[in-house]
């Protein structure tokens, strides 16, 4: 699952990945080791690569906040959807397909003016650190293409389809 | 002995006065208002009767409906706490003819010492340095100029019935006396009833240190060394600690005495604290008494090995105080912080509310005395005192080491708490160094750069996910039921992530997302 928090002025994208008992978190590149478990539904005991931090949780006038070492955090999950987060990478309007975040353009996988199907893969965007597959929102034929290595910005065309 | 003792109070000192009783088998008696039914004092003791309404007013300052309680119940004697009644002598007086033993001093003792102009008058016939000034009500701006030019400017204009910083004034500039003097008068009508006013010249960033005294009713007052009390924020005490850094013993001696000075001039029983100005020459000066327990009783009790509510019940059943002045150890140190319900990032506010979350402390030389526990509602109508958190050690050094240990071990959530402050004070090197005065919490809130820890910003922000992914009560189907406009419990703790995910997914739903 991939989470977007926003935390002290930063948005940071968080990667978790359950398998059994074990998770596996991956923030800006780096992969941790976790172990969590929830003693209460305010007090979460987490051993992150050996260090222990018992994170609190509360709600004052309508704010969440987490307090490590009795310092408050106030952090906002804007995305905690698993499946549709990878997507919002990028959004369609129409037959335009826009960079919802920085990134970079790694691969390409079509050509200009190739016909392409409703899912198709168009080229891998990578945003944080994480590779996303940007698949056309339509049936048609490939107008407009970035191409392999460009750097976009949020709201950059990344194709446009029709 | 007494069999039964009614505890006229209420939070952490009620619940203190409870496990004294128990431990001595007397059945301690509650009293409570609308707000507090389901208080730790009620809960704790053996049996509880209703007051009145929430506002001290018609409750706990009720002395008619307390007494009428206290004598349904057939409780032989009173314990007034702090705050409330406990100040009273009409009520002290009102107990005696009621047939039931007031805990504390005789109505004449309190009488004496209730004034701060007569206190004053006394204490000046004792030799006790008093602060120099005058000792009678002002009668008029030249008697008031006369006497600040006599004793030399700054001076301080305070309420003869005063407490708690209202009513009184710093005057720097013969200029300024006229406004003082006037804004005082009505302050001190306004709070007290009473417009009197005296003089006293001003000591500039004293220390505050006060003395324990326990005087039985045969003869004999002891004293039990001092507590430092300089750390204060409008007058109000945050931070005590016995010893004072700043008193050696030739000094405790020395001020030790006066005290018991002090107790003898008004014929004083039972418990009763001595307070002190002491200017940076280590000269001190007669402030006032406080005729009753106080809230900082803990660290003279840790230092001491005594246990003060037990000794007041003592006295009070005309027990003989078991140990002479020479009989008094001192030992180690002991530091006190006052936990509020109040909001350090605006400016203090009390900060009333329901403890979703509380987690205490304890281990080696912490004492926690609470008068709250999870899921209670801190009301606000009364002071926003939640705990004491005592911390204890061989010296100064190991009791700061060990509060800020329990310091990170406690957590109160629900709520805005001053906890943090303590952890400043505690770090900071000027404390560290025992430099402090009245005037320390002052210049250390105004130098207070926020700093921003951003060292834990990514731990919890894998925690913010942590609890979402972890909590039993959030469905992993959610997020696909969002067009059906999801209605969560807006009660729960996550509502609001859940909300923040909401409006962020309704926002980006019209341009349709696709999924790998």
């Amino acid at each position: 699952m991939i989470y977007d928090v926003k935390i002290g002025g930063r948005n940071l994208r968080i990667a978790l990945e359950r398998n059994g008992e074990e998770l596996k978190c991956e923030l800006d590149g780096a992969q941790f080791q976790l172990d969590a478990r929830l003693i209460s539904p305010g007090v979460l005991s987490l051993i992150l690569e050996g260090a222990t931090y018992e994170v609190k949780r509360d709600q004052l006038r309508n704010q969440t906040r987490l307090w490590i070492n009795n310092t408050p955090f106030i952090a906002e999950i804007t995305d905690p959807r698993s499946l549709a987060a990878r997507s919002r990478v990028a959004t369609i309007t129409s037959a335009k397909v826009l960079a919802s975040m920085p990134g970079k353009v790694l691969r390409v996988m079509v050509r200009a003016m190739d016909q392409v199907e409703v899912g198709q893969a168009l080229l891998v965007l990578e945003a944080m650190k994480m590779q996303n597959e940007i698949k056309s929102p339509n049936k048609g034929i490939v107008k407009q293409l970035m191409t392999e290595g460009a750097y976009v910005n949020a709201g950059d065309v990344l194709a446009i389809v029709e | 002995m007494f069999n039964k003792i009614l505890i006229a109070n209420r939070g952490e000192i009620a619940v203190r006065i409870v496990r004294a009783c128990r431990e001595m088998g007397i059945t301690p008696v509650a009293v409570y208002s609308d707000a507090d039914r389901a208080a730790l004092h009620v809960r704790m003791a053996a049996e509880a009767y209703y007051i009145g309404p929430a506002p001290a007013s018609e409750s706990y300052l009720n002395i008619d409906r307390i007494l009428t309680v206290a004598k349904r119940c057939g409780a032989e004697a009173l314990h007034p706490g702090y705050g409330f009644l406990s100040e009273n002598p009409d009520f002290a007086e009102a107990c005696s003819i009621a047939g039931i033993r007031f805990i504390g001093p005789s109505p004449a003792s309190m009488r004496i010492m209730g004034s701060k102009t007569k206190a004053r008058q006394k204490m000046e016939k004792s030799g006790v340095p008093c602060v120099p000034g005058n000792s009678k009500a002002l009668q008029s701006l030249e008697q008031a100029t006369q006497i600040a030019s006599h004793i030399g400017f700054p001076v301080m204009l305070k309420a003869a019935a005063g407490g708690g910083g209202k009513g009184m004034r710093l005057v720097t500039d013969p200029q300024q006396l006229h406004a003082a003097l006037e804004a005082a008068q009505s302050e001190a009508l306004r709070a007290f009833g009473n417009s009197d006013v005296y003089i006293e010249k001003a000591i500039l960033n004293p220390r505050h240190i006060e003395v324990q005294i326990l005087a039985d009713e045969h003869g004999n007052t002891i004293h039990l060394g001092e507590r430092e009390c300089s750390i204060q924020r409008r007058h109000q005490k945050v931070l005590e600690e016995s010893p004072s850094p700043l008193v050696d013993p030739e000094l405790r001696k020395r001020m030790g005495e006066a005290a018991v000075r002090v107790a003898s001039a008004a014929d004083y029983t039972n418990a009763g604290t001595v307070e002190f100005l002491v200017d940076h020459d280590k000269h001190f000066y007669f402030l006032e008494m406080n005729t009753r327990l106080q809230v900082e009783h803990p660290v003279t009790e840790l230092v001491t090995g005594l246990d003060l509510v037990r000794l007041q019940i003592k006295i009070a059943a005309n027990e003989k105080l078991s140990l002479r002045q020479n009989e008094v150890q001192f030992r180690g140190h002991a530091i006190e912080c006052r936990l509020y319900a109040e909001d350090p990032d605006n400016h203090y506010f009390p900060s009333p509310g329901k403890i979703t979350l509380l987690e205490e402390t304890a281990g080696p030389g912490i004492r926690l005395d609470t008068g709250v526990y999870e899921g209670w509602t801190v009301p606000n109508d009364y002071d926003p005192l939640l705990a004491k958190l005592i911390g204890y050690g061989q010296d100064r050094d190991h009791a700061i080491s060990r509060i800020l240990r329990a310091l990170d071990e406690i957590f109160v959530g629900g709520i805005h708490t001053n906890l943090s402050l303590f952890r400043k004070i505690l770090n900071d090197p000027a404390f560290r160094a025992g430099k402090i005065d009245t005037g320390y919490l002052d210049r250390l809130l105004t130098s207070d750069a926020r700093i921003e820890n951003h060292e834990h910003a990514q731990v919890a922000a894998i925690a913010a996910v942590l609890f979402q992914d972890l909590d039993p009560t959030t469905t992993k189907g959610e997020n696909k039921g969002r067009s059906s406009g999801s209605t969560t419990d807006a009660h729960s703790p996550e509502s609001n992530w859940k909300r923040a995910a909401r409006i962020e997914s309704s926002n980006t739903e019209t341009f349709g997302t696709f999924s790998s």
